[in-house]
């Protein structure tokens, strides 16, 4: 197992002390085979205990190690230093505000993906003596990428519309409405449109397509974003040029 | 303690920070061009109005080198204008088709074909 010397320089930031953050280098022997989550691992557990950083998984799956990587929104679990030369800079996730070191505040994000109610609003009520709602393959195909997303915001720190606009829903909690939308045992389409068919919703997004270029889960909420406008123009037209035909 | 710190992105040189921001600035600015374009037209109709001798000189200015310069200028940014959009449309447009989703670059080469039908269309109707 071949070793490297890697300088990773860390954005660090005490609430406590500094009035601004400032980059940290530590020199980090690092195997080949490691990820830039196993050199920050290493970083706390020999050099600096003060670093902070969330992870949990280690495997891509729970979300939480997003950070920015040279520049780039990236899971730190699934960025491989082989991947990159000898220095690699580590920056907290883009448009979020910094609580410490490496950990945003993501409040925002939490509350964004609550109000477009990601979850199953059947069509009627059903006693579970009914049995189960079933879905057909074919039906679970057309949202199941959808259901990939980890909410790991990496989406939001690419996204430059995220960062000029706060109050832009974003692609991630757009993309599960869509994915809820599109269920084919769902039907809470018309609260969830309240919400993502608004000002601050799809029509802020200007399809710059950078949320779908970073996504670790290879989900496409660029797509499911021009998708609701697609869906929430026609509703438009249906409503004010055939106002006969219900929705 | 609680002493969240801001970062914000520069309001103006944000799309300088990255080459996918800087592509999607390119696709936003040619349609510039084909805006003025409009104009162009609008200002040939206008000419067209006033009698054969103004549209003369309107034919005229666009066989000037200055006119052809922008002609060819407004059809490289119209080129990447449709072409950056054609590319993304099965994102925006997903067709299933049976148990399957239509492969995207039959989507995008639909839109190239009906591109190629009306352009020439237009040039034979223009000959």
């Amino acid at each position: 197992m071949s070793e490297r010397q890697i300088q990773l320089e860390v954005l660090r930031y005490n609430p406590e002390t500094d009035s601004e953050p400032r980059y940290q280098s530590y020199s980090v022997p690092c195997l080949n085979e490691w990820v830039v989550l196993d050199a920050l691992n290493y970083v706390k557990d020999n050099l600096d205990p003060t670093l902070s950083y969330r992870w949990s998984c280690h495997m891509a799956v729970c979300g939480s190690c997003g950070m920015m990587i040279n520049g780039e929104p990236k899971l730190a679990c699934k960025a491989f230093i082989h991947e990159y030369t000898d220095q690699i800079r580590v920056d907290p996730l883009a448009n979020f505000p910094i609580e410490r070191d490496l950990v945003t505040v993501v409040e925002d994000f939490i509350a964004k993906l609550s109000s477009v109610k990601p979850y199953l609003i059947p069509k009627e009520d059903k006693p579970i003596s009914a049995g189960e709602f079933k879905q057909t393959p074919v039906e679970l195909k057309k949202f199941k990428q959808y259901t990939l997303c980890i909410n790991c915001m990496l989406c939001y720190a690419a996204c430059p519309q995220y960062g000029l606009v706060p109050e832009f829903l974003g692609p991630a909690a757009i993309a599960l409405a869509h994915r809820y939308n599109q269920d084919s045992r769902d039907g809470g389409r018309d609260e969830r449109q309240e919400v993502i068919a608004s000002d601050e919703g799809v029509w802020e997004c200007s399809f710059v397509g950078a949320c779908s270029e970073v996504c670790p889960k290879h989900v496409d909420p660029a797509g499911a974003l021009q998708q609701v406008k697609v869906a929430s123009t026609i509703d438009w037209y249906k409503e004010h040029l055939m106002p006969w035909m219900k929705k | 303690m609680n002493k969240p710190y801001v970062r914000s992105l520069s309001k103006t040189g944000w799309f300088l920070t990255q080459p996918r921001y800087k592509r999607y600035m390119a696709r936003e600015v040619t349609c510039l061009f084909i805006f003025a374009y409009t104009f162009l037209l609008i200002w040939g109709l206008k000419r067209l109005a006033e009698g054969p001798d103004a549209f003369q000189g309107f034919l005229n200015a666009l066989h000037s080198p200055l006119g052809v310069l922008f002609n060819l200028a407004v059809l490289i940014a119209a080129v990447y204008h449709s072409t950056s959009w054609f590319n993304v449309t099965p994102q925006a447009m997903p067709i299933m088709r049976g148990e399957e989703f239509v492969p995207g670059n039959i989507i995008v080469g639909a839109h190239y074909a009906v591109w190629a039908v009306v352009s020439l269309i237009v040039l034979i109707l223009g000959v």
